[in-house]
């Protein structure tokens, strides 16, 4: 099968403002990131704020280049891409329905604009597509004449969607596409994401900070903290036996709808993920509740086991048994 | 009654407080006035402005004794007549309102616009041409290039379309700082736009609106520079009937025939207060129909 | 409403507030009891948060809001003038909000907006205020207070933010504290953290808390007793274990099959949804707001509603009897 994806040891550093009473720092929001992700296959994305998740987004869907290492989309490096191929092969769907439509332009002209950035079919074909791809994710032929204050959000996250797929590419990054609706809008865009998945044969980056969504929709889930992949496995086994302390402590704080339970004490103490003052050694330790030792001074390597990837001392330690996880939901 | 699916858009008029109506739609027909007037000038002058009558100098307005019908306004200095030069000095005063502003608004929004999308580097530079810019004195500018080239109209216009971009270009690169980090733009790039279809089709629609507040009001200050200098000798040279050339002339006359000077500073007092009205007005509304 | 509280601390029966063209809220009636947590949720629009501004007169300008009582410890609300009200917000009553950066104020220190509420309410002097800030603030598990009280708002995490909004909220011992969506702006794993203090502190104090959310998680976790909101209406309301194990309302269980719940989805099956979006509320609208999007909807949906019991405290406003099947005809 071949590699839809190839992400290789990819950083990205932001520079943060040097005045006269500061210097200035670095922010390493993306900090050695590595996965392949074959084609048709849905990478779910996890993690909280800081972590670097649409950052990594923005890197795989060619907006922002890397610091270092390499994007490779269909076995082509990204870079070395013109814009108009790119766009053929990868989209993203953004997190905001109200910015990610240009507020002055009709509806039809905005999902014109990747049709018309090829250049290649002359206007009415373009605009055959364009109604065709509309009628697909359910907006009439009438709504497509207005202005995108005049639509929902669920609306314009669909008019979202119809862009994104108007050049049928091989790859879309969604970036939050449902965080921002409310919940019984969000399912009708989860069902249409899906169902045009295998309609088209798309392959999804799906990034997103609710695992139950993310549970629902990714054949794999990638577990972010601090710029790196803590945590990689197929979907079902990182749900029901999760090797990573992170990835337990985001499973446990799940508040599933099941009155007889109470809040969870997720253990996670008071400290704050910064990316601008990444710790020292496992970068996770000052938070972690099974932290020892070592893990204040050595960064653990990847570990690669049965498919899965972990990074965490703890692992080693236990070398050739499962790690014990806290039980969720207690 | 059906409870409405889509959200409707709230009508602007509902937004506008009742004095800040009046005093738009009064901006708005003082400037349309001005506008017909300098346009239609060749049709409602009753005679020639430049035609010079010695014989009938300084008559007073009508309203005045020893007046005479045939000159509304009177005449001035060289018995030309005052009504006539009036109304083509609005012609002036809008022509170089006008070309001042289209001058200036491209060079100072493409600064702005580039500046502001591309950051580092670039916007340091733009940054820096607008500091040396503003540390320019303006008359200093106009008396070098008047010693060197000669005044003319055409030389005001240049003169101040190469000098009054400032506004238009922080402004613009402002406004185009907001709007670079909206997700529309991010798509456009994903979906392979080129760099201009970008700046001109994406950003530019989205800063219009206080890109045109910007343009009522330079026109307002460009028309009171240009009789500023023309007051100085610096602008436009007689005999054309530039607003502020006729204060200058009538300086000697003020106390014996005040209305020499008196019309055409109300002439220019009316036009820049109805520029400025206009321009509150529209950001006013502006600013009303773009919240969601 | 209950044997054991005499009388509830916040009694709302019949609020209804309408603005020119809409009307929020259409008759909602609540009750929340000493030391009880009472949850209102629903999706954006539903009219909660304008609810619980009602309750603190914070309406926004032109907002006409009539009720048949609002009581809170017995003491009529709707008679109450401004300064009177005055005297009770941030003493009696708190209110935290969604977004902690715009709650505090940026251009002061921690230390001096809490002890600002303590020397309004109590006379207090600076130092008497700033003893009792510290003080909350450790209560609310912020580590080095006083050093805290001294630092501004953007030098404090989401989560530690919204810990201080919290402390603030309780420096003059509140009989009724409203949170309206006090952990959706937070990530997941703060957001147990919040909720569990919350809890620890209502156990600990005999709150009463008014907690307005859109997650069906947080509900059964913290709630007692639950109102679900829909278009201006309470549509259903009862205990929290009720409301859960037979949720009657075709909008309360519709939005119920909405939620994915990790380790209960089936991947790769539809997410149920609800078609069509929130609608907003012209004045004179008569009948059911959900007939529209509603698979069982009549033609008598158009006219007055019925309240039901579906046994017990639990009630609903539906023409439907409490054991309807969805296969079964209207």
């Amino acid at each position: 099968m071949t590699c839809a994806i190839e992400v290789r040891d990819v950083y990205r550093q932001f520079q943060h403002g040097g005045g006269f009473a500061h210097a200035s720092y670095a922010v390493r929001a993306v900090d050695g990131v590595t996965f392949s992700l074959s084609a048709g296959d849905v990478l779910g994305i996890v993690g909280e704020s800081g972590c670097g998740k649409s950052t990594l987004g923005r890197l795989i869907a060619g907006l922002l280049p890397p610091s270092a290492g390499e994007v490779l989309v269909d076995g082509r490096s990204l870079a070395r891409l013109d814009r108009r191929e790119r766009a053929r092969l990868i989209q993203p769907v953004f997190q905001d329905p109200f910015s990610s439509l240009n507020p002055r332009q009709r509806i039809r002209d905005i999902v014109r604009l990747p049709l018309m950035a090829q250049g290649e079919l002359p206007k009415s074909q373009q605009m055959d597509r364009v109604m065709e791809m509309l009628a697909r994710v359910g907006i009439s032929g009438e709504m497509a004449e207005r202005m995108p204050s005049q639509l929902s959000g669920g609306q314009r996250q669909r008019v979202a969607i119809a862009r994104a797929l108007v050049l049928r590419p091989r790859i879309v990054v969604c970036d939050e596409p449902t965080s921002a609706l409310d919940v019984s809008v969000q399912a009708q865009i989860l069902n249409l994401l899906a169902e045009l998945r295998r309609e088209l044969g798309l392959t999804y980056v799906f990034i997103s900070h609710n695992l139950a969504v993310v549970e629902h929709i990714a054949t794999e889930v990638a577990v972010m903290y601090l710029g790196r992949i803590v945590e990689h496995a197929p979907t079902q086994d990182l749900f029901r036996a999760p090797m990573h302390p992170y990835t337990n402590a985001l499973l446990a704080s799940v508040l599933t709808p099941d009155p007889a339970l109470g809040i969870p004490d997720v253990g996670l103490g008071d400290t704050y993920p910064d990316p601008a003052n990444i710790p020292p050694g496992c970068r996770f330790h000052p938070r972690c509740p099974s932290a020892f030792a070592d893990c204040k001074t050595t960064a653990p390597d990847d570990i690669h086991r049965d498919g899965r990837l972990v990074e965490c001392l703890l692992t080693v330690a236990h070398a050739g048994s499962r790690q014990q996880t806290h039980s969720a939901g207690n | 009654m059906k409870a409405t699916a889509t959200v409707p858009a709230l009508s602007f008029r509902s937004r506008l407080p009742s004095f800040r109506h009046f005093a738009t739609f009064l901006g708005v027909v003082i400037v349309g006035a001005a506008i017909l007037i300098a346009i239609f000038a060749p049709y409602l002058t009753p005679h020639d402005p430049f035609a010079q009558n010695l014989n009938l100098r300084m008559i007073p307005p009508v309203w005045m004794d020893e007046s005479m019908p045939e000159h509304l306004l009177g005449t001035d200095q060289l018995g030309r007549d005052y009504l006539s030069r009036l109304i083509y000095g609005a012609r002036i005063s809008l022509l170089i309102g006008v070309l001042t502003v289209v001058t200036s608004g491209l060079i100072g929004i493409t600064l702005g616009i580039i500046g502001g999308f591309y950051g580092g580097r670039t916007d340091q530079f733009v940054m820096f041409l607008i500091t040396c810019r503003l540390s320019i004195p303006l008359i200093l500018v106009a008396l070098t290039v008047v010693a060197l080239v000669g005044s003319s109209l055409a030389v005001v216009i240049l003169t101040l379309g190469l000098l009054l971009w400032d506004r238009f270009a922080v402004v613009a690169r402002t406004t185009t700082m907001q709007v670079r980090n909206l997700d529309y733009i991010a798509a456009a790039q994903a979906a392979g736009a080129s760099r201009i279809h970008i700046l001109l089709r994406e950003v530019l629609p989205n800063i219009a609106n206080h890109l045109v507040v910007v343009a009522t009001l330079e026109m307002a200050l460009a028309i009171l520079l240009e009789a500023a200098l023309s007051f100085l000798g610096l602008g436009v040279p007689p005999p054309l009937p530039s607003w502020g050339l006729m204060i200058a002339e009538a300086k000697e006359y003020m106390f014996f025939s005040p209305w020499v000077i008196m019309t055409p500073g109300i002439a220019l007092f009316v036009l820049v207060l109805g520029i400025n009205l206009l321009g509150d007005g529209l950001r006013d509304l502006l600013k009303a129909g773009s919240r969601q | 409403m209950t044997a054991s509280t005499p009388e509830p601390v916040l009694s709302v029966a019949g609020l209804r507030v309408s603005f020119r063209q809409t009307e929020a809220v259409r008759g909602v009636s609540l009750a929340v009891g000493r030391g009880e947590t009472h949850c209102v949720v629903g999706e954006s629009g539903c009219g909660k948060s304008i609810s619980a501004l009602s309750v603190m007169n914070l309406l926004p300008r032109g907002a006409i809001r009539t009720a048949d009582h609002i009581r809170f410890q017995g003491q009529d609300l709707l008679k109450l003038s401004e300064t009177q009200f005055a005297r009770l917000r941030g003493d009696k009553i708190a209110m935290i909000f969604q977004e902690p950066m715009t709650s505090l104020n940026p251009a002061y220190t921690i230390g001096s907006q809490m002890s600002e509420v303590f020397e309004r309410h109590r006379r207090a002097t600076r130092r008497q205020a700033m003893d009792r800030a510290a003080e909350l603030l450790a209560r609310v598990g912020i580590t080095a207070p006083g050093m805290r009280l001294g630092q501004y708002p953007h030098q404090l995490s989401g989560g530690l933010r919204q810990r201080v909004m919290i402390a603030m909220a309780l420096m003059c011992d509140p009989e009724l504290l409203i949170a309206d969506e006090p952990t959706t702006a937070l990530d997941v794993t703060v957001q147990a953290q919040i909720l569990r203090l919350l809890q620890k502190l209502q156990q600990e104090l005999g709150l009463a808390l008014l907690l307005i959310t859109h997650d069906f998680g947080v509900v059964a976790r913290m709630a007692q007793r639950v109102s679900v909101m829909y278009a201006g209406e309470v549509i259903e309301s009862g205990t929290a274990a009720d409301l859960f194990a037979a949720p009657t309302h075709p909008y309360t269980r519709g939005l119920l099959e909405c939620i994915p719940v990790p380790g209960q989805v089936a991947p790769g099956e539809r997410l149920g949804s609800i078609p069509g979006a929130v609608p907003r509320i012209a004045p004179g609208f008569v009948g059911c707001g959900f007939r529209e999007r509603c698979a069982l909807a009549t033609p008598e949906c158009a006219r007055a509603v019925p309240k039901r019991a579906a046994g017990g405290d639990h009630s609903y406003l539906c023409r439907l009897q409490p054991d309807w099947k969805r296969d079964a005809a209207a």
